[in-house]
Parts: C-alpha cells; structure tokens; sequence
C-alpha cells in the first residue's frame, strides 16, 4: 500500500522500444484516464443532481430547514460511527495481523489468512442482520452495565436501549466488518519487513517483543495507515448495515447506548431514497456529495501521512 | 522474501537498532521457565477465576474476561521474577497479541456461524434448481437469482479487470509525472464512492442513453465496476511493486522489449498475488445491495440477457425476501440467509479457484 | 429459451461445483416450464410488463405475478419494490407500465401522470392492509388503548405501562411500572404516514405533528421496513410500534378505540372503513383514490388503514401491453386475486360494490389509437 513511484533506476539496460510497446504503453494509459474520466462523471452526476438542492430555499427542502442542518446529524453520525470502528478495529487488526505474521506457527498462519481474506468479503447485508440479530441483544446486558457504573461518562449517559440497537453496536459491526480489511493489509506489510533486520535484532539478543518493536513496526507504520484508512473508507460509506442495525432519529450526540442516534448518510440515502421525489432526491444525493468531499479528505490525509514517512516503506 | 533492494535498504536507510551491544550491558539472564508454564498459570488462572466468580454468581463471558486478564497479570509476575523484566513484556505481549487475535475471531465466527445455522434450512436442491416465479409462501428458490449474480459480477470483472490491471501497470512501469499522480489520487477517491452512489450513478447514467426506467444487468455491472476498479488497482499496483528490478533488467539485457518483459516477466512472477487480489475484489463486490437494487431491480424469473430488463441477483433477492416477506415470514427468511449462504459459498470457492490459478501459474521461484 | 430435463439440472447442481454447473445446466429453471407447459388455455397475452413501487405490496404482489403467469405462461410480469416515491416518479417519467403506490396521486405528480398517459390517469385502491399498533408486554395479552393514548405514548408523553390512561383503557388489567419503548420506523414510508394521519384526524390534541411518510418525533427507538420494526419490538420488552398486520406474528396487536368500542386489527374491519371512506374529487372519473375516514362511527370498523393503489394509463401505445395491462389488472381485483394477496399477505379484500365501480375503467384499457 506504498504510493512511492515505482520505477527501474537506475536504469542499466534501456528495454528496446518497438511498435508493440507504443501500443502497449498507449492502452495502459489510456486505462488510467479512463479511470479519471469515469471518476469525472461520478463527479458531474453528483454535482449536477446536487445543484438543485443547494440554490433551493430552505422551506422546499424537507423539514423546512436548510441543506447544511439537514446534512450536519447525518456527517456526524457518519464520523461518530466511523471513528468508533477504527479505534475498535485498528488495535485489534495490528494485534491479528501480528499473530499471523509472527507468532502463529507458518502452517496455521496461511489458514488464518485465509479466513480472514474470507472474512472480507461476507456481503454488507449479512453484517447487517447478524448485527440486529446476534451482537445487538447480546450487548444489551454490557451496555446497561456501561450506563450503570460509567454512566458519569456522556458516552453513556443512557438511558440504555432496550433493544440495543445504538451506535456502539452500529460501531462495532462497522468494526467487525473493516477488521478483515485493515488486518489483511497490516499482514501483508509485517511480511514484508526486512527478514535481515528481524535476524540481526534476534541476533542481538533482542525478545520476539523487541524485535517487532524494533524492525517491523517502524517498517509496517505508513502500509499500516493505508489499512486503516481503507477500512475508516468502507466504514464511512457503508449503507446497508448501518441502515438495517441502527436506530436513527436524527439528534446529534455522543450519547452511544441510547435509542436516539444520528443517522449516517450513506444509510439515511438507503432509508430516505424509496420514497423520495422530486427536489428530496437532489437532496440525498447533495447528502452524498459531502460523503464525496469528506472521504477525499481522508484520503489526502492518509496519503499525506504516508508520504511523510515514506522513508520507511516499500520493498524498492 | 530477500531481494537484492532489500540488501540495499538495510545498507542506507535501515532504522537504527539500539539494542544494547556490549555484553555487559546485556541483563544476565536469570534462568528461564520451563515449557508448559504458560499453560499451568492458564489451568490456574482459570481455576481461581471460576473459584471466585462460583461464589459470587457466574457467567461465561466474564469468568473467560477475567482469566485473560488474572493470567497476563500472574504471566508477567512470575516471568518478570524469574527471567527478568525483558522477557516478561515479551511473554506479556505474547499474551496480548493471542488474546486481540482470540478476541477478533468471537464475532468472525459469530458471523459465519449465524449464516450457516440460519442458511442451512433451505439450503437444498430446489433452492438451487428451481426460481421464484410461481411461488407463493414456501419453496421455491434462487436459480435465477445465482446466475444473475454470476453473470452481472462476471461482466464487472470482465469490464474492471483489464481496466484495473493496465492502469496498475501504468502506474508502476509506465508512470511518471503528473498523470501517475492524478491516477494514483483519484483511484484511492474511487475506493471512497459508497456503494449507492455508484448505483445511482449508473442509473443515471443509462436513464440518460435508453430512457427513463431503464432497469438491466448491465447498468448493475457497470455500478459493480465503479466499485471494483480502485481494489484492482491497488492490489496489482502492489504486487507489481515488489517484482525485483533485476527481472527487467535481466529481461531487457537481453533485448526483450518492455512490454512483452511485462506480460511475460513481471506479471507472472506476482501472478499469484495479483489473482488474490483480484479474488479479493470480486468478493468485495459480489455481495454489494444497494446498487443492484437501484439499477438492475429485481424479477421472479430467469433472465439471461443482461442488456434486457430486470435481473435477480442473490443480494437483492436476500434483501427482499428479509424486507418484505409475506406471512407466513419464515420461508422468506430462510431463503434470505441461504441466498446470503450460497454468496458466501461462491465466494469461497472463486478464492479457492483463484489459489489454484495462481500457484499453476506463477513461476517456480523458490 | 431452452428447457432441460429437471432430473438432469437438479442432480447436477447439487455438488461441490455448484457454480459450474449452474452454468452448464443451461437456462431454465426446473419450475419454469417455458411456453410449452405453461397453465392455462385461455391466454391470449403475452409479452412482459414492469411496474415499480410501494413495498408495501411486495408480498402481495408476488401472489398476483403467480397466480397471474400461473394462468398466462407467456406473460411476464416484474414489480419492483422501490418504494412509492420511486415507483410514481417512474410511472410519470414512462418507465414503468403501472406503478403501485402508497398515496395517490398529488398536484404536479397527477398533472404529469396525465401527460404520460394522455389526458386521464387509473388509479385503483388494490391493496387495504390494517396497521397493527403491536406491543411486547410480557403478561399482557390483550390490550385496549384510545388513541388519545396511543398518540401519546408515541409523542413519548406517556412513559410507563402504568400511566392513569392506559390503566383506564384497561380496567382490570395488572400493568407493570416498565418504561414503554415506542418504535417507529427510520425510512420515510406510507405505514408511516397513514399512522400519523390517523393520529392526527383521531387525537389531534395529543398529537401536535403534521402527517408525513417522515416520523416526525425525535430521539425514539426506530428500525428499517415492517421487518425492522417487528425485529426491534420482538427483541425488547415493553415495546410498542405500528407495523402491517398480517407481519405481528407472535406480538401483541392493540385493539383501538372507534367511536365506544375497542376494534381489533383484523382484515374485515379494514375493508369496511373503506365503505366509510369519501372519493377524492378533482381526480377524474377514472380514478378511485379515497380520503380514509379515520373517525369512522360504524362499529367493528378500523381506522388505522394503509391503502395502497395501482397506477395505470387507460391507453398504452402498444397493443400487447395494454391488453397484459388490462388482464393483470382484472386480475388483481378480482375476487380471486384478492383472495390471494389476503391469503399471501393478509390483506383486505376489495368490496363488491367497490370492484364493481373499478371493473370497468380497467375494461377501458386500450391501445391508443
């Protein structure tokens, strides 16, 4: 997941050019900018559909409120769900991915590899209805007990959900699901650590602890949060599980064990998008213009850290 | 895993190890514990846990808390009196690690096991050979269903996948500059699309071309693709990576031009990585609702032709039977989790299809 | 299409190469038979029409298409459930043949509704479901609430199951001091606007908010789709939502207050209110859309009614579509069609009088000529 350019120099023997290789090099890339063109479109469409709802009064757009109210519980709840995932997921994953790369016995790791590869790619829904069937009842009893003794906490404030359907279990699937993900990618770098600087440390003297803390952490850092913002990604634009385990009722608050939660706005798009007509419609999808914007600033922000550590990464 | 660049890194750039290098400094060792310690302190750890909490009122969840964490504590006690304080962080984060990676697995499999217990009902041969049209209430199956998800993914696979991988290589063998950068950026906003608006978009899309109402697999492959393309390229651009520049150069040297050292050198040489990768996608992608739901719709029946009319598809056929059942729920419901169980089964074997392409085709390198 | 011995594609498709062989067993499903086997005599349709819409009538839906294609081997019929919204912006838009949809239609939507069929629009109520107030109250079988109470226990007024209002709906009932979780649904839908309306026209005093598909009170409990809202009132206790009927299960279904009696949420008691309901006037001749009287005096009549109706164009420029329009939509009225949906999805079945109004207006479904 290293962004650095990669190109053979310095370059010992020039390829030979021939007609094939114009061909070639032309339709990759052309791939490239079609990419770009295609990405331009998903951008039009969105601007174009999103126009009417930013230059329409207030009292057209539903609940008579403008777009940037009607919007503002919606990027909360997106950031609040997201940001608990992460920091759920995150720790664990490196934790995962450790194990795999480094502890678990060669054989066992590929398995586990495996599965977790598998992992990702149970679908959305899935999450959803396991959330709502399975993790939700379950958490009831902890949430009750987060409420009772760190109630003095406004994250749990209550009063708790009877059903608990809130936004810590909403963050917790979110967590469940970029787990797979982020931990795949951190596997993959922690493999890609240096062998001769984890033999010289052991070498050394150094514990199995010491080694990672020395060779392989300070390599595996920038692949790390490319991980973690593919997976802060996929937890910003997930629609379905969020739709299906969240109970939504548009307040703004960091109240997590509660019924009344801030919706997020890839799922109120999926909740709101059947019955809406006409200028609500423009609406949403301004709502997931601002999805659009604020995930781009994620990346620019990952791509930024990453690139400030680059010395570190990459096997070139 | 030890390419000559590597070599190269630990020469130039490596991070400094500052690992005490004298002996004297070293802390004697103090002798170690014997095998099977870990295991006793676990036995016990777990005795005293279960001793206190069968006095007080038991449950599982927390008797099993609270032996992790009396046994990391008793772990780095003892380990930190007999082999000093090294080795009990060592052993301490041994214990950490195993229990993030015990930990990450309850809900993983919770998962699995939710699906399978739920799916495996129906999960029989009509379910396989026979569609919904003409059903009401119980029976029927997802026939149709499967070969609507089979076809629509396999067209976004067919469409992302040349896309993916040549730009891939243009970013890695070709790209310099500006553009590269621009690809590079944009392909990581692409990952970022949520998967609904890509529908919406491919929607729109064909609305504006065939008319307004247009409902076809096609538009839903196209909604796939958005959502593919970014994970192709970022998994090919990373196997690309860590082909070692010798090969080209090797391949060059002997008068190869580049793109045939391309097709022919470097890309087998990480084929198995890249075939992952693409696996990865295509699961990413195969399970996605929203967008089908959007611009392919739904239908009781078989519907082959992905450029004509609606189509089902697995995810959309589990979303509505779970949303909209009729009475009684039941058979919708267990048809939804076996739609989402054969999903996952497809999955499984497109990964274990990919690991068999892949170790045919890459070259022995080891 | 191609049709393959089912012996042959079922045995081969269960294995391990599941996919594989899906692909090899070629195109048809072991229950379609195709043309050559399909039901009926009589079929002179043929052809695929699509509609989109309501959700509300998925379940329903899906018994009309069997029953329908059951009958006619050569017509297919789809029905996306998108939602209201979707499927009457693409009914107006002539993406769809017909359209189900919550409401009827309204002022710029009826007006382009005209344009796309050519002056006039059909517009049938054919699906009449109760909304059940459901509840989960361990101890509490039967519950009479007026719907000054329920208005209030969903404005979350009332908070506890041992409110003075409840308790004088119940005499006699032992009632615990729990806190009652109300439950609303989190997409905008037509449950949802039918429940308000009816809070609204019923207990306007204890219900301040307008009627809107959007629940308009903050903070509650709230789940997606009837599956949701039945999901979230089965896994806690002391709940209580509004969900279609036929979908309780196992929950407790409310009886409401009407006029002095408490009525409980049965199909029959739906379909009267509709007899008690007015014409909308100004939509023209062919439209049936109805004002639900949701203070009806009758007895054993229940006002919490969702109606839901079929959009359709009285002439279609196809000849094919117009006649597979014409007969799905006879179909769907029919008494047989009726009693199907409320066999498959628990709804009210259209009233005599009712059909005999519609019938004809379908019968004028023509080729535009």
């Amino acid at each position: 997941m290293t962004t650095t350019e990669v190109r053979p120099e310095p370059r010992t023997a020039k390829p030979v050019t021939q007609l094939g290789d114009r061909i070639f090099a032309g339709s990759a890339k052309g791939a490239g900018i079609l990419i770009l063109v295609v990405l331009a479109g998903v951008a039009a469409f969105l601007l174009t559909e999103a126009f009417p709802a930013i230059v329409a009064p207030a009292e057209d757009l539903p609940g008579e409120q403008n777009l940037l109210l009607y919007i503002w519980p919606l990027l909360f709840g997106t950031l609040l769900s997201a940001v608990i995932a992460l920091v759920v997921a995150t720790p664990l994953a490196v934790g995962v991915a450790l194990f795999i790369s480094h502890y678990a016995p060669r054989r066992i790791a590929q398995g586990l590899g495996y599965l977790v590869d598998l992992l990702a790619a149970v679908p959305s829904i899935v999450y959803g209805l396991w959330g709502v069937g399975v993790l939700a009842p379950a958490s009831v009893g902890l949430m009750t007990w987060l409420n009772t003794y760190l109630g003095w906490i406004p994250l749990f404030a209550g009063p708790v959900s009877a059903t608990g359907r809130t936004m810590l279990v909403t963050g917790l699937v979110l967590a469940v699901m970029i787990l797979p993900i982020i931990t795949a990618v951190a596997r993959e770098v922690f493999l890609q650590a240096p062998r001769l600087h984890e033999e010289a440390a052991l070498a050394l003297g150094a514990t199995r602890w010491e080694m990672i803390k020395m060779a392989v952490l300070p390599f595996g850092r920038s692949g790390l949060v490319s991980g973690a913002m593919l997976g802060l990604g996929r937890a910003l634009g997930e629609t379905m599980a969020v739709a299906i385990v969240l109970s939504v009722s548009g307040v703004v608050t960091f109240n997590l064990v509660s019924s009344g939660n801030p919706s997020s706005i890839a799922a109120n798009i999926a909740l709101q998008f059947p019955e809406a007509s006409g200028l609500g419609v423009n609406v949403l999808i301004a709502s997931g213009l601002v999805l659009f914007v604020v995930t781009l600033a994620v990346n620019m922000i990952a791509r930024y850290i990453v690139n400030r550590r680059s010395e570190f990464s990459g096997a070139n | 895993m030890s390419t000559g660049t590597e070599r190269n890194d630990l020469e130039t750039q490596g991070p400094e190890l500052d690992i005490p290098a004298t002996p004297e400094l070293l802390p004697k060792v103090q002798g170690s514990l014997p095998k099977g310690t870990a295991w006793g302190i676990l036995a016990a750890s777990a005795v005293v846990v279960g001793g206190i909490l069968a006095a007080t009122g038991f449950s599982i969840g927390l008797w099993v808390f609270l032996t992790v964490v009396l046994f990391a504590v008793a772990t780095y006690v003892i380990s930190r009196v007999v082999e000093g304080p090294r080795k009990a962080t060592d052993r301490l984060v041994t214990v950490v690690v195993g229990s993030a990676f015990a930990i990450a697995m309850i809900p993983l499999v919770s998962v699995i096991w939710t699906v399978i217990s739920n799916g495996v009902a129906r999960f029989d041969a009509a379910f396989f050979t026979n569609s919904m049209r003409g059903v009401v209430g119980e029976g029927g199956g997802a026939y149709h269903a499967i070969l609507g998800t089979l076809i629509i993914t396999a067209l976004a696979a067919l469409m992302s996948i040349p896309i993916g991988m040549l730009t891939a290589v243009y970013l890695v063998e070709y790209g310099k500059g500006r553009l590269a950068r621009a690809i590079t950026f944009f392909v990581d906003v692409m990952t970022g699309i949520p998967s609904i608006v890509a529908g919406l978009f491919a929607y729109a899309l064909f609305a504006l071309i065939v008319g307004p109402g247009v409902r076809m697999g096609f538009a839903g492959a196209v909604a796939l693709t958005v959502l593919m393309i970014p994970i192709v390229v970022r998994s090919t651009e990373e196997m690309l990576k860590i082909v070692p520049n010798e090969l080209r150069e090797a391949s060059y040297a002997l008068g190869v031009p580049k793109w045939k050292t391309i097709l022919k050198i470097v890309i087998p040489t990480t084929a198995g990585g890249i075939a992952t990768g693409i696996t990865l996608a295509i699961a990413r992608v195969i399970g996605e609702t929203a967008p089908l739901l959007i611009a392919v719709g739904i239908t009781t029946g078989v519907n082959l032709n992905p450029f004509d009319d609606r189509m089902a598809t697995l995810p959309v056929f589990a979303y509505y039977s779970y949303v909209a059942p009729g009475i009684p729920r039941e058979p919708f419901l267990d048809r939804a989790w076996t739609a989402a169980l054969v999903l996952m089964v497809i999955v499984m074997l497109l990964n274990i299809i990919a690991r068999i392409i892949s170790r045919a085709f890459a070259p022995k390198t080891r | 299409m191609k049709t393959i011995r089912p012996s042959r594609a079922r045995v081969a498709a269960v294995g391990v190469a599941a996919t594989g062989a899906l692909f090899l067993a070629g195109c048809g499903a072991a229950n379609e038979g195709g043309s050559s086997t399909g039901g009926a005599t009589d079929s002179s349709v043929s052809g695929t029409i699509s509609g989109a819409g309501a959700s509300s009538q998925q379940a329903a839906m899906q018994a009309w298409i069997a029953g329908f294609t059951g009958a006619n081997g050569g017509a297919t019929v789809n029905y996306d459930p998108v939602g209201s919204g979707g499927g009457r912006t693409q009914f107006v838009e002539g993406g769809t043949a017909f359209a189900g949809s919550d409401a009827y239609l309204k002022d710029a939507q009826l007006e382009a509704a005209r344009t796309r069929c050519g002056g006039s629009v059909i517009e049938v109520p054919n699906y009449v479901s109760p909304i059940a107030v459901v509840y989960k109250l361990d101890g509490v079988s039967n519950l009479n609430l007026s719907p000054a109470t329920i208005a209030g226990i969903f404005d979350r007024k009332i908070t506890t199951w041992n409110d003075p209002a409840i308790a004088a709906d119940n005499p006699g009932v032992a009632l615990p001091a729990s806190p009652i979780t109300p439950v609303n649904r989190s997409d905008e839908s037509g449950t949802t606007e039918n429940f308000t309306e009816y809070l609204k026209a019923a207990a306007p005093e204890a219900w301040p908010h307008e009627a809107d598909g959007e629940w308009p009170v903050q903070g509650g409990e709230a789940a997606q789709g009837t599956s949701g809202v039945i999901g979230a009132v089965t896994g806690g206790n002391g709940t209580i939502g509004y969900a279609d009927a036929s979908q309780a299960g196992q929950l407790g279904k409310v009886n409401v207050k009407v006029g002095a009696d408490y009525v409980g949420p049965t199909p029959e008691a739906a379909a009267k209110v509709l007899e008690e309901s007015e014409r909308v006037a100004g939509q023209g001749d062919t439209s049936f859309a109805f004002e639900v009287n949701r203070t009806p005096t009758a007895p054993d009549t229940y006002p919490i009614v969702l109606v839901s109706y079929l959009l359709a164009c009285p002439q279609y420029p196809d000849a094919a579509q117009a006649d597979l329009v014409k007969a799905f939509l006879t179909y769907v009225v029919s008494p047989e069609g009726q009693q199907a949906a409320a066999t498959a999805a628990g709804s009210a079945p259209l009233s005599d009088t009712l059909r005999q109004q519609i019938t004809p207006v379908i019968g004028g479904i023509k080729a535009a000529g």
